[in-house]
């Protein structure tokens, strides 16, 4: 019987527990107090908070069977930000999925458990439960983008996602197996130490493997070229659903990267450094001009959030580039994640409640909301313009640590990525800015859209209200993310 | 021991199921290309693990729960290819083009 640390899996213990409890309630419930279960779910996931601070508090870490589940300063920063994404997104959709006359009481246990999946990937050190724990956190995703079941939009949206996921499952699979076959391990410090000791980190296999990886996790982040389902299913999911998307998919796949190529992989730099600066250069440059010509919002963020992974990508190559640039890369990545997850759920916020008050998300119709709307018009200009790295905004600072840590690194191929990533920045500013600039210079429409919500607008505006908060607090006071950041480049050994 | 042709049949599977999954167009078929992609994985571990020999059985460890998860995701897949084919009375990959680009 291996030994089970309580503390240690509080988190996860708390929010299956809550996943049963939604479960079981939402039967007994009658259809007019459906949102009850929200309401569960929310505190399920706000208790869960508790055993994360506590375990931070007290500085220990644990690790469990055999060291395949390690609780460490960097999984308690990540299980903190997915915990926070998640009690953001439940707040955005309570709203949305009470209107929306579908199944209320699936869709949180849904979201619960994509939330489970994922607060245990960033506790996995070893493939087997890496896979699971992956697979945990997109297979309700699937289900979820085609929560409208009449919509054949959000259909459309499902079926791509899912074709998507299992190619890219099965790329990664085969990637670890040969891994497996080359190192005779599974656990990310076996790997490391039989490369090291078989003196194999050049092997074109191994090469083939570490691609094969990569290609996998570059469809979770939506990397391009791996990122062509992205548009499509942002667009076809309910929006709270893509909020949780953009966000959540893109972070499980952040952080298996950083723990399979930092723990696992570190030695391999010369095939995965030339192929990340690839993947970063070209997602960078391709979905920003892309989004240049976008005229729908959510297609617009669609593409912001495949340009983001770029940038997210940037410090990683720099890292491979620098010889001792690993800490300081992985520090930038995780400050990067935490920093765009609350911008971007922002963002989505704002995207939601101005779509269901003009009932359109073609940027054209969105003109002149500044005037009628002066909150949203506000909350708009602060998310977007974040998002694009206008200071004192949180998005500079983010910005500000990815420049830094591929700077560190000497020779001409770091500068070179520095400059891509520098010419995106500007080319991304012109189309947030464009949002921004239709909601407050244009005319508004000679018919203002009514404020026609009937359900409760609470729970939105708390979730605008808490990012708008974090958003300007972290822009002024940077040491707060840098904190975060410091803690979790610990991970690299 | 053989090793060779377990890995050779193991990446000629794979292939297969990757030429299926671009070429194919009805959408069970594109599933179980995806099915052939996870059994030739499999193979591959288990073949390995034959020539390893971990303590642990590592290899058959994670075939086992690539076999569960497999199943897991088709059910999955199959409940959003019904949903589909209800709506639209076809399950053809090629005819999902509401939104381009």
């Amino acid at each position: 019987m291996p030994r089970i640390d309580w503390l240690a899996i509080a988190p996860e213990v708390v929010v299956a527990t809550a996943l049963l409890v939604v479960l079981a309630v939402d039967l007994f419930l009658p259809r007019e107090r459906k949102y009850y279960v929200a309401a569960l779910a929310v505190v399920g996931t706000t208790l869960a908070m508790v055993p994360v601070i506590l375990m931070a508090v007290s500085g220990d870490s644990y690790s469990m069977f055999d060291g395949s589940y390690v609780v460490d300063d960097f999984a308690l920063v990540l299980k903190g930000v997915f915990l926070v994404a998640g009690y953001l997104v439940l707040l955005i959709s309570v709203s949305y999925i009470e209107s929306d006359r579908y199944y209320q009481g699936e869709y949180y246990l849904l979201l619960l458990s994509s939330l489970l999946g994922s607060m245990v990937l960033t506790s996995a050190r070893d493939l087997v439960v890496l896979f699971v724990a992956l697979e945990l956190t997109t297979g309700p995703l699937f289900l979820l983008a085609g929560w409208r079941k009449g919509d054949l939009r959000s259909n459309e949206a499902s079926l791509k996602f899912f074709i998507i996921g299992v190619l890219s499952t099965g790329l990664m699979l085969y990637g670890m197996s040969l891994l497996f076959g080359l190192t005779g391990e599974l656990s990310f410090e076996g790997i490391r130490e039989a490369i090291s000791s078989a003196g194999i980190a050049s092997e074109p296999v191994l090469g083939l493997a570490v691609l094969l990886i990569l290609v996998g996790f570059g469809f979770k982040v939506s990397a391009v070229p791996f990122h062509f389902w992205a548009p499509d299913t942002y667009q076809g999911s309910p929006p709270p659903v893509t909020a949780y998307l953009s966000v959540s998919s893109k972070l499980a796949g952040f952080v298996a990267m950083l723990a399979v190529i930092y723990l696992a992989l570190p030695a391999v730099t010369d095939f995965w450094g030339p192929a990340l600066w690839m993947m970063a250069a070209v997602s960078m440059t391709v979905a920003n001009l892309s989004a240049l010509r976008q005229s729908h919002l959510i297609r617009l963020l669609a593409y912001s959030s495949v340009a983001q992974a770029g940038f997210m990508l940037v410090p990683f190559a720099g890292g491979a580039i620098a010889p001792d640039g690993l800490s300081e890369g992985l520090g930038a990545t995780v400050i990067y994640l935490v920093i765009y997850a609350v911008m971007n759920l922002g963002a989505f916020a704002v995207v939601i409640a101005g779509g269901r008050r003009i009932g359109s998300y073609e940027i054209a119709d969105w003109r002149g909301l500044g005037s009628y709307s002066p909150r949203q018009g506000v909350m708009l200009a602060v998310f977007f313009l974040s998002l694009a790295g206008l200071p004192p905004l949180a998005g500079w600072f983010a910005k500000f640590v990815m420049f830094r840590a591929v700077l560190i690194s000497t020779g001409p191929a770091g500068v070179w990525l520095a400059v891509i990533a520098a010419v995106n920045a500007v080319v991304a500013f012109y189309y947030y800015a464009r949002v921004v600039k239709s909601a407050w210079f244009d005319p508004a429409p000679d018919e203002i859209p009514e404020d026609t919500e009937t359900g409760p607008t609470g729970p939105l505006s708390l979730a605008m209200g808490l990012a708008l908060v974090v958003v300007l607090v972290v822009g002024v006071f940077p040491g707060l993310a840098t904190f975060f950041g410091d803690a979790a480049a610990a991970l690299v050994p | 021991m053989i090793l060779n042709q377990f890995l050779i049949l193991a990446a000629l599977l794979f292939c297969m199921g990757i030429y299926g999954l671009l070429v194919r167009r009805n959408a069970v078929m594109v599933l179980l290309s995806v099915e052939l992609m996870l059994a030739a994985v499999n193979i591959n571990l288990v073949a390995l693990e034959a020539f390893w020999q971990t303590a642990e059985a590592l290899g058959q460890i994670l075939a086992v729960f690539i076999i569960t998860i497999a199943a897991a995701e088709v059910g999955i897949g199959l409940a959003i290819i019904l949903l589909i084919f209800r709506n639209r009375r076809s399950a053809n990959v090629d005819e999902l083009n509401l939104m381009r680009w």
